[in-house]
């Protein structure tokens, strides 16, 4: 019946692989360094790559899980987390409260993107309704982006310090690099307990495949569940925006390809739309390292330049069953 | 021993004035009535739809108090919407009831049960999600016109179907073909305004004054319907 958990084994086998490779990757620099100084080695591996691999784990994985249930809840295929504008309100919550604030503890940072990607999500409401078309779903999250974005920038051009937007460039274009430990930590405890929770909300969002109504008589109360997605998506979006700034079209992208496992089915592909979320995540870090450009990339255009095409071939194929 | 369906005070503001309805077993009780007359709005109610106002209980438990899972037994509720948000199978579609195998032969989807529902036809789509709501095995089946969307045979399958099902289930079910419900119901309720207008023995109510009170149409020559002339009943005026 609707409670089907089951995670594919190679899927779980995938992102093992991936988490590991993120550890080992590039090779050649990490078998020089325990060749030299085991110590040193050991280092790299424990307060570099690790912390690196565990954010694009849990980063990944609640962009996916929020956006599965944001897709199951609206009913419509293109609802995530960057295109309905909570990435971006979560991004001017934490600018406000780093550079307007002056407030740049961890936690005080997390309070501010959680703040901002709660007060994103309730205007999208407000602005497109519960069941929202695509055209208005996508125009209200264009909106917020964009006002969400403008504030931005004018927080950073009022901001106090000269060099706020030098400082913001690289956290806005969304980085994994360079975070501590305890910096992981405190984005992947909330992160990993937000997807829990969505995934235990998965026979709900399968029967809303019905529509409200016979989700309703089923004895799910809709009103609560949408408010438990909107508090879930902002804490878990929020505490990973805080620590790695915006990263878009993996909220999108991998429930797509966890419908795919579970039929169609909404719901039961929370979980493996998470899987599938730290993989892609993982992977872009990947490539952001191995990419032959003598630099590394900000993950945020990784996946942009690869999720951008795969949204245009979503709206195309839209385009086409409509028949326009 | 209670009885099978119990509801007081069923109200909801604006859509539904306080109802009560009873039903000591299983039959097949037909919903008329005009549009707008609150056919939906009185399954809502007894389906816990949209925050009703009143009590309803199923064979004397509160739905409101059972979790899904037990719930799903009790009753079953099918929209007048036969839209579907994701493209499932129709199998998969149908095994959110239940148990999908009997009532997707019931239905006649045997062959279909592996095509995605968003490639049916509309009739089809129609008996996928009435398959639904059998597979729930309900206590309380509570349709928004069923026959919608069948051709000609599929009414009168589906109004067999129903019948079986009657003998086990309270089956409400709104509809608009005032012939097949009379033929095919046990009980006949007739909506307007929002509250039960009239609520008795089908035969009786089809050939009785209220009906061209309550719709504007009466029997014609050869037992077709027609709309009431202006001039010939002074009950037709309002």
């Amino acid at each position: 019946m609707s409670g089907d958990a089951r995670i594919p084994l190679p899927l779980l086998a995938g992102a093992a692989l991936l988490f590991l490779l993120s550890l080992a990757l590039p090779w050649t620099s990490l078998d020089a360094l325990f060749a030299r100084d085991p110590s040193l080695g050991w280092a790299v591996l424990v307060q570099l790559r690790l912390p690196r691999a565990v954010l694009a784990l849990v980063y990944g994985a609640t962009l996916g899980a929020s956006g599965a249930a944001a897709q199951a809840l609206f009913a419509n295929p293109l609802a995530s987390p960057d295109l309905t504008g909570t990435t971006s309100g979560a991004a001017l919550g934490a600018v406000v409260t780093a550079y307007l604030l002056a407030l740049t503890s961890p936690l005080a940072l997390a309070l501010g993107a959680v703040a901002g990607a709660f007060g994103a999500l309730f205007l999208l409401l407000a602005l497109a309704g519960p069941r929202a078309e695509t055209a208005t779903l996508l125009l209200a999250g264009l909106a917020i982006s964009a006002l969400a974005g403008a504030l931005t920038t004018l927080a950073l051009a009022l901001a106090p310090s000269p060099f706020a937007f030098y400082d913001a460039y690289e956290w806005l274009m969304g980085s994994l690099v360079d975070r501590s430990l305890a910096q992981a930590a405190f984005a992947a405890v909330p992160a990993f307990a937000v997807v829990l929770l969505l995934a235990r909300l998965r026979p709900a969002l399968d029967s809303l495949t019905l529509g409200e109504e016979v989700a309703e008589a089923f004895g799910h109360d809709i009103a609560r569940l949408r408010l438990w997605i909107v508090c879930l998506t902002a804490l878990g979006v929020g505490a990973c925006v805080a620590i790695c700034g915006a990263i878009g079209f993996v909220g999108l992208v991998a429930p797509i390809f966890a419908r795919r496992l579970t039929r169609g089915h909404p719901g039961r592909a929370v979980l493996p739309a998470a899987l599938i979320g730290g993989a892609l995540l993982l992977a872009a870090d990947l490539v952001t390292r191995l990419a032959p450009l003598g630099r590394t990339l900000p993950i945020g255009v990784v996946t942009a330049l690869l999720g951008a095409p795969f949204f245009l071939s979503l709206v195309v194929g839209m385009r086409w069953r409509l028949g326009r | 021993m209670s009885a099978l369906l119990e509801a007081a005070g069923l109200a909801l503001p604006g859509r539904l004035e306080s109802t009560g309805l009873r039903a000591e077993g299983p039959g097949l009780l037909c919903l008329v009535g005009p549009n707008g007359s609150g056919k939906t709005s009185l399954l809502h109610a007894l389906a816990g739809i949209g925050r009703p106002q009143g009590t309803v209980r199923i064979a004397g438990e509160a739905p409101e108090a059972l979790a899904p899972a037990a719930r799903r037994h009790l009753l079953a509720y099918l929209p007048a919407s036969r839209d579907i948000a994701w493209p499932v199978s129709a199998r998969d579609l149908v095994a959110l009831g239940g148990d999908p195998e009997a009532p997707l032969a019931a239905l006649g989807l045997a062959g279909l049960a592996e095509r995605r529902v968003d490639r049916l036809s509309t009739g089809e789509r129609s008996r996928v999600l009435i398959a639904r709501a059998l597979a729930q095995r309900p206590k309380l089946l509570l349709l928004d016109e069923p026959a919608a969307n069948l051709d000609p045979a599929w009414q009168l399958k589906l109004m067999d179907l129903l019948r079986r099902e009657a003998e086990t289930a309270l089956v409400v079910a709104a509809m608009h073909d005032l012939d097949l419900a009379g033929r095919f119901a046990d009980r006949l309720i007739v909506m307007a305004g929002g509250r039960i207008a009239e609520d008795g023995e089908p035969r009786a109510l089809l050939a009785g004054p209220r009906l061209a009170e309550v719709f504007g149409v009466e029997r014609g020559a050869g037992g077709r319907w027609q709309l009431v002339s202006p001039k010939g009943d002074p009950r037709s005026s309002r």
